[in-house]
């Protein structure tokens, strides 16, 4: 129950936070592009799109994050603030070519 | 194959210990095994439910429906299992001495029989809705279809062979330290999902995450690696959490930790007035 209403009273601050949107492709099990730039410092809303019909898991041990996105749906999440440095991330469903970077610079 | 294998074992593992932990725990309340079949089938059911809507699941709230479902799928994990610590510090006693003890307690054994229908439920429908998703994905695509699920089979055999192997050596502590053993282990796995719910808030912007990371120790306990794995599903091991994981984690450490003490103490209380009458 504590984390319910948690929830709940926290919710309207989401939209209100003031964010850079950034956006990857899932497409054939890769991620378009494999590599994203993004401003080391600050907080990042990273959308995911997949194009594939199955599901994908996007899953990054350095950025501490997973979601799930489903096939033809898009993923929202928020990472960061980050130091400068190389975030890899995966597919955790098609490990084998989905794999990714995100830099902080 | 192995790669199929890898990835369910590593979905399977973490409800697997949990049912393996919870089973130990549960195993004198009578009763308990009926209502963990139920809780399993029931969890199973849920995760097929989660998976099949998971486009409606995500689009929701925004976009962080996951994130919400994800954390309130914890959180009540984190209370059931509170609950169930609390109730064993003031019964433990009582079961190890007889199970007829509890037979005049039924209504609270009862109780603690729906917490662990929930624990096994939570926990299975969370980790098993992403494998039925990830299995679907094979099913339906074109190229090595049998081998895939068969690789799929063997990670799921090898996890509940972990969940198993708590179980068994759970059940093999002599009993003076049964209840300490089992207690502690449903602790910190409360600590650990509180500190989970935590990380999937911040991914939905709905907390802060406070330092981030707090330290990276991913260079010496990596969590893709089997120690840094059994950590993660056991007590919540993180090699680069936030700080406002911490803060969870402390949390119910501090809270389930008191709520047990106090019951305790009260059983106590209680018993004592009743010899002397």
């Amino acid at each position: 129950m504590k984390y319910i209403s948690l929830v709940v009273l926290l919710f309207p601050l989401a939209a209100f936070a003031g964010d850079t949107g950034y956006t990857l492709v899932i497409r054939d099990h890769r991620f378009q592009p494999p590599e994203l730039s993004v401003p080391a410092g600050a907080k990042i809303r990273l959308q995911i799109e997949n194009q594939d019909e199955t599901a994908e898991e996007f899953d990054s041990y350095a950025l501490n994050r997973e979601k799930v996105v489903t096939g033809h749906g898009t993923a929202t999440l928020y990472i960061g603030p980050l130091s400068p440095g190389r975030y890899p991330f995966m597919g955790e469903f098609n490990q084998a070519t989905a794999q990714g970077v995100i830099v902080a610079q | 194959m192995f790669g199929t294998a890898i990835i369910v074992f590593r979905e399977v593992l973490e409800a697997s210990l949990i049912i393996g932990i919870v089973a130990a725990a549960t195993h004198s309340v009578p009763g308990s095994r009926r209502w963990l079949a139920a809780g399993l089938l029931a969890g199973l059911a849920g995760a097929a439910a989660v998976a099949a809507f998971a486009d409606a699941i995500g689009s929701f709230a925004s976009g962080f429906g996951q994130e919400l479902l994800n954390a309130t799928v914890l959180g009540i994990a984190v209370l059931m299992l509170a609950w169930h610590n609390i109730w064993m510090a003031s019964h433990g006693a009582e079961l190890a001495a007889s199970a007829r003890a509890v037979g005049k307690d039924i209504r609270d054994g009862r109780s603690e029989c729906s917490a662990l229908l929930l624990i096994v439920g939570l926990a299975v429908l969370r980790e098993g809705s992403e494998t039925v998703l990830f299995l679907y994905g094979i099913a339906a695509s074109e190229h090595g279809r049998s081998s895939m699920l068969l690789g799929g089979l063997v990670g799921l055999s090898l996890g509940v062979a972990a969940g198993y192997a708590i179980y068994a050596g759970l059940l093999r502590v002599p009993l003076r330290w049964f209840f300490a053993a089992t207690s502690v282990l449903v602790l910190l796995l409360a600590a650990g999902m509180a500190s989970q719910a935590a990380r999937f808030l911040i991914q939905a912007d709905l907390l802060p995450s406070l330092a981030a990371p707090l330290w990276d120790t991913s260079a010496l306990l990596p969590e893709s690696g089997v120690a840094g794995l059994l950590l993660h599903s056991l007590v919540g091991y993180d090699s680069r959490p936030a700080g406002m994981q911490l803060v969870f984690y402390i949390s119910a450490l501090v809270l389930i930790g008191t709520g047990m003490q106090w019951a305790r103490r009260l059983h106590k209380a209680n018993s004592r007035t009743g010899a002397a009458e």
